[in-house]
């Protein structure tokens, strides 16, 4: 039981760092900043969802998992926000999401942010 | 494993440092600063300091983020160009690296038993902390009882850095008596960030107060504490404006908070004289002296936090009314 518990969490750690590694070229290859900001994203949730699950089998039912509950839920609440206060700013600024970036890139989505 | 890890977070504090460096654009700096922070805040912990990474990471990565943010509002963005001379300044930054790295080869090695300050008052410290105070956090018995002078002293900085930067930026013209489109409306129109703030800020001040009262037992304290408090009242000021802040904490309060810290810090230790001990023994404040000890942590800490609180957020608003 503990030698799974101990690959299940090894599993989801190098899950976590892979979506952070893909995170950060993400963000470094992105021609312009929405794309940027949608390829760093994966760090934010997947990425810190799968390492603290990782550390929470790690921990086992102890007082540091109820803390790294405490910090996923911080952070689950406070980064899409933060993304959601960046983009807006952005857009305020006066950057457009370039059209050349991507031919997928919805209309109506440019749209509902403008209302900011 | 922990030396890897070591060098990888000094090795990217010196990218870090390069970048600041060479960046023209102070924006970017001041970002660049706060990552430099919560690296050197990592590395702290690294090295089993984990009061002093709490601190770097709330004070250096936090506030003085926020608080450059806010003194960037005032200025450009953009650094302006210099004329000097590089060759001159090159040569002057260059010989000081060299002196300081002279220095470091008279400094005992990492982790070497035998260093001067392994073998000096620590070991002391360590042995008669659980006799004479009792508190699990050594740290904290340090800082509050043994060394309570050095943090008097601290205290004192920063009431007088809040004093400096009210006397520079001014306190600011009286709130009441500006129009109101003056005020800065903060995110009010924003919807999203004004929800998770209101759902997340008395959280932050509960972390604060736990931060500040079971800096007895672990890691924190009053410097932690006051940062942490403040941030989340800056928070609540960057969201609802800068009234609905100050509604809540007036200017004049914070100025009270302020002198109240060291007040009462100094009034502990003065209480200490008036009982039949010395100045900042805190054994002669209760009947039992372990009890006294415990008491006097508890109150200079809370002398601490409540200064550090004031002046951080002086210093916020001083910046803030100056913006207008």
């Amino acid at each position: 039981m503990t030698m799974l518990l101990d690959i299940l969490s090894w599993v989801l750690l190098s899950l976590g760092g892979l979506s952070i590694l893909i995170g950060g070229i993400g963000a470094l290859r992105m021609p312009e900043l929405y794309t940027r900001m949608h390829a760093a994203s994966i760090t934010d949730s997947m990425g810190t969802i799968l390492v603290l699950l990782g550390i929470m089998l790690q921990a086992g039912w102890s007082l540091a998992t109820i803390k790294l509950i405490a910090i996923l839920l911080f952070l689950l609440l406070t980064s899409p926000t933060s993304s959601n206060a960046l983009a807006s700013a952005a857009l305020l600024a006066g950057t457009r999401p370039s059209e050349e970036a991507g031919q997928d890139v919805d209309e109506g989505e440019d749209e509902g942010e403008e209302k900011e | 494993m922990i030396v890897i890890f070591g060098i990888f977070l000094l090795t990217l504090l010196v990218i870090t440092a390069i970048a600041i460096v060479r960046t023209d654009n102070l924006f970017v700096a001041v970002m660049l600063l706060g990552i430099a922070s919560l690296l050197i805040a990592g590395n702290f912990f690294l090295l089993d300091a984990a009061d002093v990474a709490l601190t770097e990471a709330a004070v250096g990565a936090g506030i003085s983020t926020v608080l450059f943010l806010s003194a960037l509002a005032l200025t450009s963005e953009r650094e302006r160009a210099r004329s000097s001379n590089k060759a001159l300044s090159f040569t002057v930054v260059a010989a000081a690296a060299l002196i300081l790295i002279y220095a470091t080869f008279d400094k005992p090695r990492f982790g070497d038993p035998q260093a001067p300050s392994q073998i000096h008052v620590a070991p002391w410290y360590l042995e008669k902390t659980p006799e004479y105070i009792d508190i699990p956090n050594v740290v904290t018995a340090v800082l509050g009882s043994f060394r309570g002078y050095d943090t008097l002293g601290e205290v004192f900085v920063v009431f007088t850095a809040g004093i400096g930067v009210l006397f520079l930026l001014g306190s600011g013209v009286p709130l009441g008596s500006l129009p109101r489109e003056k005020f800065n409306e903060g995110l009010r129109h924003h919807l999203i960030p004004r929800v998770v703030g209101r759902v997340l800020i008395p959280f932050i001040l509960l972390f604060g107060l736990y931060v500040q009262f079971h800096g007895e037992y672990g890691p924190g304290g009053g410097f932690q504490a006051g940062a942490i408090i403040a941030a989340a009242i800056i928070l609540f000021a960057l969201l609802e404006g800068e009234k609905r802040a100050m509604s809540v904490i007036p200017a004049r309060a914070l100025l009270g908070l302020m002198a109240f810290g060291p007040l009462l810090y100094v009034a502990v230790g003065v209480a200490g004289i008036v009982l039949g001990g010395n100045f900042l023994d805190y054994s002669v404040l209760s009947s039992d002296s372990v009890k006294g000890q415990q008491l006097g942590i508890l109150l200079i800490e809370a002398g601490v936090g409540i200064t550090v609180t004031g002046v951080l957020l002086s210093i916020f608003h001083a910046f803030a009314a100056r913006g207008r």
